[in-house]
């Protein structure tokens, strides 16, 4: 064999090798334009499905009253007109609205602050002093956590009427309190075994008394944990409506939800002050979610999965 | 809190006062015994007054038998039932699907992908009444905007959504959807993420990419997972009030009602608190197994919510 067919024979080799490497990058870029146009048009889908009932929100606050009942996808005149009449309470609706965000956020600050407190005192004791049959505890958290709260709400509605505590924002406390603090041990349990039992094993052995050692060394420790789940009991508690609204039926104590549904039920609902009211009460939940978005989602999955 | 504590700790020998108390002290010393009661005293008592007292009340108000009769006697009672199991079917199992599927699509990584999951998981920050009551009025057959939509893009007449049975049940899951799959995303994603990449590595020399990699290895270190948010979400559909509550209020003609919303109806239109009870105590018979199953397998697999 001659060196020139070695060479032709290997200039076969390589032309029919960089065909096929040809081929091969062209259908890898095939395959990426497809895949990038897959992504594309799913993010659109996504985008329209995320956006439209919140488009629909926005644009019915903004437009008058008589544009609602249109067939109209844009508003015809915008105006902020509504945001000023809920903000002036110049609807016989929304006469007491003020009062009514207060105790929206009064029953929410309140609920933030007692979770904290009572689920983290819980978990000092279990996870911490290692209280003998301290798990009867946290079984006890566990099994309310899976009781729907909507099946216990007729009972409890009748125990605090009661307990003369209706229209009283306490029973509402009391409600969202018992169903956000399960959830408060969770998380405090898990995050608490990242800190080393031995700080407080030394500081116990100092002379330093429970008290102090929950207030100095755990909660300083577990503030990240704290903030995830101040911001969940937080979400929970704008959340909520039942128990709110079979509790609280006085217009003065009500709070911005259940107002907002008793519009629903008058015969000419104003879409656009319910739109408006809506807007302005969804505003602080969504402001704080996307403060502290990562502490909360980090703190949902603590523990995560076991492979 | 691991099997292994809970079987270590024995059978309680109270035998006189003071032996008793040395058994629940433990190792802790005086005053801290006296600090860590006063510590777990605040959740005992929620618990006691607001857990068990209403769950042994309730017991006690729907354990009459002939309000069972009743309850079973009722027509609204048996749609009611079915549009539960539909619901609960369909609402778990396509939010947990596509919770996984798009799991993986904000796994990839790049700022257009992070900017996408913040704007997806919109939903799970806006409260639920506003967002529900939105979606009343956008199904809204003669002035709503999906309607107006479909007539201006598309010359489609749409139909009157909420006022038909089997629309209206669609609808309320769509709505549930919408407000509930962000959730589920981003617990699947934390999952997805705490998976080590070397396995991944390893799956690829062993030929192993795209599909068979998700097959292979990310659904079977997912599938625990997986299979306690099934549980966990059930439990949670079932006790969903707001969705239907808002969304089709119940119509048409009480058509849509779920066992929650029957109960309070039941209870505060009709003025039964009693019927109420007895129609959400039906749900127990599937209820409690699925706690059970639950608890136990939230303990062992160590997955935390």
């Amino acid at each position: 064999m001659s060196l020139r067919s070695f060479a032709a024979a290997d200039s076969v080799a390589v032309a029919a090798a960089s065909a096929s490497a040809g081929r091969l990058r062209r259908a890898a870029r095939r395959w990426r334009y497809a895949s990038n146009t897959g992504r594309i048009l799913l993010y659109a889908v996504l985008l329209v499905w995320t956006f439209t009932p919140i488009y629909n929100i926005v644009m019915i606050a903004l437009e008058h009253e008589g544009d609602v009942y249109g067939s109209n996808i844009v508003p015809v005149q915008p105006s902020l007109d509504s945001f000023w009449v809920v903000f002036s309470q110049g609807y016989w609706y929304l006469e007491h609205f003020w009062e009514q965000f207060g105790n929206s956020a009064f029953i929410a600050g309140m609920v933030t602050f007692l979770v904290l407190l009572i689920g983290s005192l819980t978990s000092f004791t279990v996870g911490r002093m290692r209280l003998r049959n301290g798990w009867l505890l946290t079984n006890a958290a566990l099994l309310t956590y899976v009781i729907p709260a909507s099946f216990l709400a007729i009972p409890f509605y009748l125990i605090m009427n009661h307990y003369g505590l209706a229209n009283n924002p306490w029973s509402v406390i009391a409600a969202l309190v018992t169903f956000a603090t399960p959830y408060a041990i969770f998380i405090f349990q898990e995050y608490g075994r990242s800190i080393p039992i031995e700080l407080d094993e030394s500081a116990r052995i100092d002379g330093a008394s429970p008290l102090h050692i929950y207030l100095r060394i755990y909660l300083p420790l577990m503030a990240p944990a704290l903030v995830a789940v101040g911001t969940y009991a937080l979400l929970l508690a704008w959340n909520e409506y039942l128990y709110q609204f079979l509790l609280l039926s006085d217009k003065r104590s009500m709070t911005v939800p259940v107002a907002l549904a008793q519009f629903l039920n008058s015969d000419v609902a104003p879409w656009n002050y319910m739109m408006a009211t809506a807007i302005i009460y969804a505003l602080p939940p969504i402001a704080t979610y996307y403060a502290f978005r990562h502490r909360m989602s980090s703190g949902l999955t603590m523990g995560g999965v076991k492979g | 809190m691991t099997v292994a504590t809970v079987l270590d700790v024995g059978p309680p020998a109270p035998r006189r006062g003071r032996s008793f108390w040395r058994y629940w002290r433990g190792n802790l010393k005086g005053s801290e015994f006296t600090w860590a009661l006063a510590f777990s005293v605040p959740y005992i008592a929620v618990f006691l007054a607001f857990v068990v007292y209403p769950v042994f009340y309730g017991l006690w108000m729907g354990s009459a038998p002939a309000l069972y009769a009743e309850v079973f006697s009722d027509v609204i009672y048996r749609d009611t039932v079915i549009n539960t199991l539909i619901f609960v079917a369909l609402g778990v199992n396509l939010k947990l699907f596509l919770a996984l599927l798009l799991s993986g699509v904000f796994m990839r990584p790049g700022r257009v992908t992070k900017v996408m999951l913040m704007l997806f998981v919109l939903p799970w920050a806006v409260p639920q009444l506003p967002a529900f009551i939105s979606l009343h009025w956008m199904l809204n057959g003669e002035w709503g905007l999906l309607n107006n939509a479909l007539w201006i893009l598309g010359g489609i007449e749409g139909p009157s959504w909420l006022n038909e049975r089997w629309t209206a049940l669609g609808c309320a899951i769509a709505s549930h959807l919408w407000k509930w799959t962000p959730f589920w995303t981003v617990i699947l994603l934390a999952g997805r993420m705490s998976i080590p990449q070397d396995i991944y590595d390893a799956a690829k020399v062993d030929g192993a990419t795209g599909l068979n990699s998700f097959l292979f290895v990310t659904f079977p270190l997912l599938s625990n997972l997986y299979l306690v948010l099934t549980l966990l979400a059930t439990i949670f559909l079932l006790g969903d009030f707001n969705t239907v509550f808002f969304v089709t209020g119940g119509g048409p003609n009480n058509e849509t009602h779920l066992l929650a919303t029957l109960g309070i109806r039941n209870a505060f239109d009709l003025a039964r608190p009693d019927l109420g009870v007895a129609a959400v105590m039906t749900a127990l018979p599937v209820l409690i197994p699925l706690v059970i199953i639950l608890m136990r397998r939230m303990k062992t697999a160590e997955v935390q919510l």
